[in-house]
């Protein structure tokens, strides 16, 4: 059985593929934390959780969202949208919910505006610009999550969510699969449980998201 | 075809960066009439380039995407070359193939579309340089051409490998000393639009892109044909100033130098007789379209 864990970086500069270390996804009805397979209920508490303790929690809808696609991706769109009011709404004044975008996954070298936008050939950008601590992603293909959660794993210290419509990630910390509007809508239901119960994180990273 | 294709989700529209808001609100998909004269007025779909200042490449890159009749149905076909930096700025499928590979990676992804979607228009156009097209690429390049493959192929002919500090080409012209190819070059230039022509395109153009209205003509002729009959081809002259001694505003003016009638890049066009019944017909329909638009417009004023 592996030792490795999927933890917040900075791991390294190339980290390997948590694949690769003996992370398996997990089956429908489970999530895993930190690459260990938990019971759907429990990645949902601890979701919430990670999103509370933040001082900046963000999500990052990507096109298969953000683009009203068909009917199934502007329910989703809807239910996301209220994830984040939610969010909001539920954190302190002193933490910072943010919604930003990953439009399309085109390399924009040199011209990244990472206030209102994240590309994942360098999602560390958005990351360090914003402070980001905490960050989910929804809606983003899956070889492009996979890169970007690598990326962010391996250069800063915030901790990555996977709103998996397929199977799941196992380069993030927290992986929920077969994600739905019904998944989404629950995950917000479990924020606004926990709303007041958690604490904010005060670690302070040097080269992580809270530098 | 039509900017339904495109829609952002209402719940996201706030958050979109405004070169996205731009895209869907002004930009010129679905417009039927599109052109070059959009550039200035409507969203390009050229967000920037990134390429040096007066290149002749990005105007021709520009004229294209202003003229292509179905952008938001279009995949384009590129392979290494100063346009690969500018793809990414492009708001047009695309896909940048290993050098030289780029009319066999279009064969089948014209087919693959052709396939997938059968009820609706999908234009494949490859764009490649004049190394990736006539030399490293020339076995694709014919093949594509002689197995009848229904894309449009356009050259960037500058004349030699720009991109890698300006080594020889085929296309180069006769005696022509590179920074790269110290010695000069020894034979003369490919005539590569009479090779399209016996290979089997039945629309070929070899131009400068210094008129625009040109280039948008025989850009929409490439695609019209090449979606209806077969093969395509286009021979672009963008001189690449930095490897030709001219600074930034020079471009246009070694254009027109070089489109003299006994220039090399003189106007030459090959069309197949398909192709000029095709093209007759879209000329009619094009003419009848003006002239009842022209009578609406007389019977509002009225």
């Amino acid at each position: 059985m592996t030792q490795y864990k999927v933890l917040p970086g900075p791991e390294h500069f190339l980290p390997p593929a948590a694949a690769s270390m003996g992370i398996r996804l997990p089956n429908p009805g489970e999530g895993h934390i930190n690459g260990v397979i938990v019971p759907e209920e429990q990645a949902y508490e601890e979701a919430a959780r990670q999103f509370l303790m933040a001082k900046v929690p963000t999500i990052f809808p990507g096109p298969l969202v953000l683009w009203a696609w068909n009917e199934k991706a502007a329910k989703k769109a809807t239910a996301i949208r209220h994830l984040y009011e939610t969010l909001k709404e539920c954190v302190t004044p002193q933490q910072r919910a943010m919604l930003i975008p990953m439009p399309d996954y085109r390399p924009k070298y040199p011209k990244i505006n990472p206030e209102v936008e994240i590309n994942p050939n360098h999602p560390n950008l958005t990351i360090w610009h914003n402070k980001i601590d905490c960050c989910m992603f929804v809606g983003v293909h899956c070889h492009q999550a996979n890169l970007s959660l690598k990326i962010i794993r391996g250069g800063t210290s915030c901790y990555t969510i996977a709103m998996c419509a397929q199977a799941g990630h196992e380069d993030a910390m927290l992986s929920f699969r077969d994600a739905s509007v019904e998944k989404i809508m629950k995950l917000a239901e479990w924020v606004r449980k926990l709303k007041g119960t958690v604490k904010v994180s005060q670690v302070v990273s040097k080269s992580g998201a809270s530098n | 075809m039509s900017k339904e294709r495109i829609k952002i989700a209402p719940e996201f529209y706030d958050i979109m960066p405004p070169e996205y808001q731009d895209l869907v609100n002004r930009a010129t998909y679905g417009k039927e009439d599109r052109g070059w004269k959009d550039i200035g007025s409507a969203k390009e779909l050229i967000e920037e380039h990134s390429l040096c200042a007066g290149c002749p490449e990005s105007m021709a890159f520009r004229y294209i995407l202003a003229s292509l009749p179905n952008p938001e149905d279009t995949v384009m076909v590129g392979s290494t070359g100063c346009t690969s930096l500018v793809f990414p700025h492009v708001a047009v499928h695309n896909i940048h193939s290993l050098f030289g590979n780029q009319n066999a990676i279009a064969s089948g992804l014209k087919r693959a579309l052709t396939v997938r979607f059968p009820g609706r228009i999908k234009d494949v156009v490859v764009l490649a340089g004049d190394g990736a097209t006539v030399d490293i690429g020339l076995d694709m390049t014919l093949q594509a051409w002689f197995r009848q493959e229904k894309f449009t192929t356009i050259c960037f002919d500058n004349e030699l490998y720009a991109n890698t500090g300006g080594q020889e080409s085929g296309l180069m012209q006769k005696g022509f000393v590179a920074k790269m190819a110290p010695v000069g070059k020894t034979f003369d230039k490919v005539r590569l639009p009479e090779i399209a022509r016996e290979s089997g395109c039945h629309y070929v153009v070899q131009c400068t892109v210094s008129k625009p209205s040109l280039v948008e003509k025989v850009i929409r002729n490439a695609v019209h044909v090449a979606r209806e009959i077969g093969p395509t081809y286009l021979q672009l002259y963008t001189p690449c100033i930095l490897e030709i001694g001219k600074n930034s505003m020079e471009g246009l003016q070694e254009m027109r130098d070089s489109e003299k009638p006994t220039e090399r890049f003189a106007f030459k066009e090959f069309v197949s007789e398909p192709a000029k019944q095709l093209l007759a017909e879209l000329a009619a329909k094009d003419k009848e379209k003006k002239a009842a638009a022209k009578e609406q417009l007389a019977a509002q004023q009225a």
